[in-house]
């Protein structure tokens, strides 16, 4: 008979003891009094702790962990301010569907209600934004808490989750047992789609003479790239993606048709309001993606496949919904595709010959592109950096026109490379981004594209770079203003720059040097290649300051609002 | 199609917080709610919520999927769907000066309503029934003059869906 283990831990021990059942080898976080026994059993383990500078950082590194390793991210925070600098971070994740687990201290259970020092209600006020939320009230529970957690956070949809952990639950004692499988009765997410919907869509695929594939970030989530290549491939389909989405098809496939919606390319904005057939996998038809959606691919039968139902007919009316997980069902379909003998028909091939054709005269008509004068242009520097990098390195972003120029520019041809804040847009996530990313993966480039404004956000984690010995790369787009929104208000607002001037800046070359990184500047064009492989080759954290063409615009661009047809072209 | 009025039954799990998530779903997605009861089943870990909204059926199928979205909801079924029986719950205290006592006494036996307190100038009374009931009824008790109104939101349960099958007579 199995002897059961009397054994008792306290609430931090056994949360170090879950923690390491659920393979977590890297928390990012910040301590408090709160959590003080939790950082008192962290030298007892082998968990490595990355210390940030401010809680927003440590949940957009636990964020960009989890995207890089398509692990769950951890991070952990002290009660009441250090629970509210996290909430930005935690929505960001949720915007996003990114997996992260937030253990936040709280104040002792007698005290909760009482407006205790450093108390809030971290439950109430991030219900909102997390998948689902704990308030452990009983170290009993804690162990199958942190479990459920782990398990909700990374299964179906993916999300963050938060629990909190009042600090008498921590300093109390109780027996520890791991329950590797977990039944939430309410909870069982789909990933099984229905095959008889999925035939449909492969009849749909064979008699469409204009079909596009339209990607979004569930598909890098549930590892479904390269069944997703294999699909398109056979099936003759152009692809487009979200932001999000970058990196799951191979952009230098001949079927890419580059990224979709408000700044996405001519070719793909047409494409998709021409096309009679659209396939969406794994998105959730945002606003900056569909523009005006009543006349968002509006000739098209509509397919829409994603694990969550409520992104379906949510934002654009659905003819085909397919409720399950992106790489099960893009597996299904391969294997239904590869049952049809021929897939296409002569005529099929002759049909899409034809559209390959339109969207080639597309690309021609509108060219991505930009002049190169004596001032350095910001997409200058980001196609430098994708031929320096060899087009390897993971790419983070601030938000921003440099987040734009990084998707265009920087082509992605595997996914996890591209780490953006696409929900949310939070600027100052970049840094602590490329934070994350580097953890995860050491051996990989990666570089935050960031503005002069965004880094500014959460420039404090400059330091936890450093004294990790992170050799992150901070390329600096630095046009002295906050770009994107100087530009809505060139556009829409009659060129009045209200508050958008950012030219009281500090010297970022010096400011690297104060916190032991390296800093570089460029200031001419010719600077760029040379400056960049300095960077390149240095092994430590780094930030170059590029001093680009201030009045820059990132085209195409829809205005808010219009179809995604209606494009503002250089 | 227009906005309609739509009777969701949820079966939710009975802990702290959960009644506030299914709130805030509604509140944060600008969705309104016109009556919300909650109380526990005959299994004290499962809580029964109904609750009436309006909205048309875009907005009805966004709200059902999103309350199966969240962690602590088990169920969600949409009664107007079905046939389903609706009460409501109304205590009307009412003046009652000794020329009205008999007539709200009437009023009340009509309406197969209950006087459950009673003092020297006025009544309270318990009354149940759909909605257009109480409607009727507080209508009838205004012009006496009532003084205070306490009212429940629709509770609601599914008619039992195995179709009734007539007695054989007897022969």
């Amino acid at each position: 008979m199995e002897k059961k283990s009397t054994a008792k831990y306290t609430g931090a021990q056994i949360l170090m003891k879950a923690l390491k059942d659920e393979g977590v080898d890297t928390i990012f976080g910040y301590p408090g009094g709160a959590v003080l026994d939790v950082y008192n059993e962290l030298p007892n383990t082998d968990i490595r702790h990355i210390l940030v500078r401010q809680e927003q950082g440590a949940v957009h590194a636990a964020d960009a962990y989890a995207r890089v390793s398509g692990r769950t991210g951890t991070c952990l925070v002290t009660s009441g301010p250090g629970a509210t600098n996290a909430v930005t971070g935690i929505a960001s994740a949720y915007m996003d569907s990114i997996p992260v687990v937030i253990f936040t201290g709280q104040v002792p259970t007698p005290l909760i209600g009482n407006d205790a020092f450093q108390e809030v209600d971290i439950v109430g006020i991030s219900r909102p934004c997390t998948k689902h939320n704990y308030l452990v009230k009983n170290v009993n529970d804690l162990a199958r808490t942190i479990r459920e957690a782990y398990y909700i956070a990374g299964s179906g949809r993916p999300g963050p989750v938060l629990v909190d952990i009042p600090k008498d639950v921590l300093r109390s004692a109780a027996p520890y047992s791991y329950q590797k499988d977990i039944q939430i009765r309410s909870y069982n997410p789909t990933y099984e789609p229905n095959i008889k919907q999925l035939q449909k869509v492969i009849d749909l695929i064979q008699a469409a003479k204009q079909p596009v594939i339209f990607t979004g970030g569930g598909v890098i989530l549930s590892d479904a790239s390269a069944e997703l290549t294999r699909f398109a491939r056979a099936c003759r389909v152009p692809v487009t993606s979200s932001l999000m989405g970058l990196g799951a098809f191979p952009a230098s496939d001949p079927l890419w048709l580059g990224m979709l919606g408000m700044h996405g390319t001519y070719r793909a904005n047409l494409a998709v309001s021409s096309c009679d057939l659209l396939i969406g996998i794994g998105v959730r038809f945002d606003d900056r993606v569909t523009g005006k959606t009543d006349e968002f691919a509006d000739k098209a039968t509509i397919v829409h496949i994603d694990i969550d139902p409520t992104s379906i007919q949510k934002n654009v009316a659905v003819d085909v919904p397919i409720v399950g997980d992106c790489r099960i069902t893009l597996k299904h379909l391969n294997k239904l595709a590869a049952a049809q003998k021929p897939l296409l028909d002569d005529k099929a091939l002759k049909d899409r010959n034809k559209w390959f054709k339109q969207i080639i005269q597309w690309k021609e008509d509108n060219m991505m592109g930009y002049d190169q004068k004596k001032i350095i242009k910001p997409q200058y520097v980001v196609e430098k950096l994708f031929e320096l990098t060899r087009g390897e390195a993971i790419i983070t972003t601030e938000v921003g026109q440099n987040q734009m120029w990084a998707a265009q520019y920087y082509h992605f041809d595997k996914p996890r490379h591209f780490v953006t804040s696409g929900g949310l847009g939070v600027m100052g996530f970049g840094l602590p981004a490329a934070i994350g990313a580097q953890v995860a993966c050491p051996d990989k480039t990666v570089i935050n594209i960031a503005g002069d404004g965004s880094i500014q956000m959460n420039i404090q984690e400059m330091m936890t770079a450093v004294s990790n010995n992170l050799p992150v790369k901070i390329a600096i787009l630095n046009n002295g203003y906050l770009g994107m929104v100087r530009q809505w208000q060139e556009l829409f607002y009659d060129r009045r720059y209200s508050s958008t001037n950012m030219e009281a800046a500090p010297d970022f070359v010096k400011l690297a040097e104060a916190y032991g990184a390296v800093g570089l500047r460029a200031t001419r064009p010719e600077e760029v290649g040379p400056v960049i492989r300095e960077a390149l080759a240095t092994p430590k954290t780094v930030m170059i300051d590029f001093v680009v063409e201030r009045e820059e615009n990132v085209y195409p661009m829809v205005p808010a609002g219009s179809p995604i047809t209606n494009m503002i072209l250089v | 199609m227009d906005d309609q009025r739509h009777i969701l039954s949820i079966l939710v799990d009975n802990q702290p917080g959960v009644l506030s998530r299914i709130a805030g779903l509604f509140s944060g997605r600008g969705y309104n709610i016109e009556s919300l009861c909650v109380a526990a089943t005959t299994d004290p870990q499962i809580s029964r919520l109904t609750m009436v909204t309006v909205g048309d059926d875009a907005i009805l199928e966004q709200i059902k999927k999103q309350l199966n979205k969240l962690i602590n909801v088990i169920k969600v079924i949409t009664l107007t769907d079905t046939p389903f029986v609706q009460r409501e719950l109304v205590l009307i205290k009412v003046r009652a000066k000794t020329e009205f006592r008999a007539e709200i006494l009437r009023i009340v036996d009509i309406f197969r309503a209950k006087v459950v307190d009673v003092s020297l100038d006025h009544y309270t009374i318990e009354v149940t029934g759909t909605e257009e009931k109480l409607k009727a009824i507080i209508t009838l008790l205004q012009p006496i003059g009532i003084k205070e109104i306490a009212r429940t939101g629709a509770i609601a349960l599914q008619r039992d869906v195995k179709p009734c099958k007539p007695e054989k007579k007897a022969d």
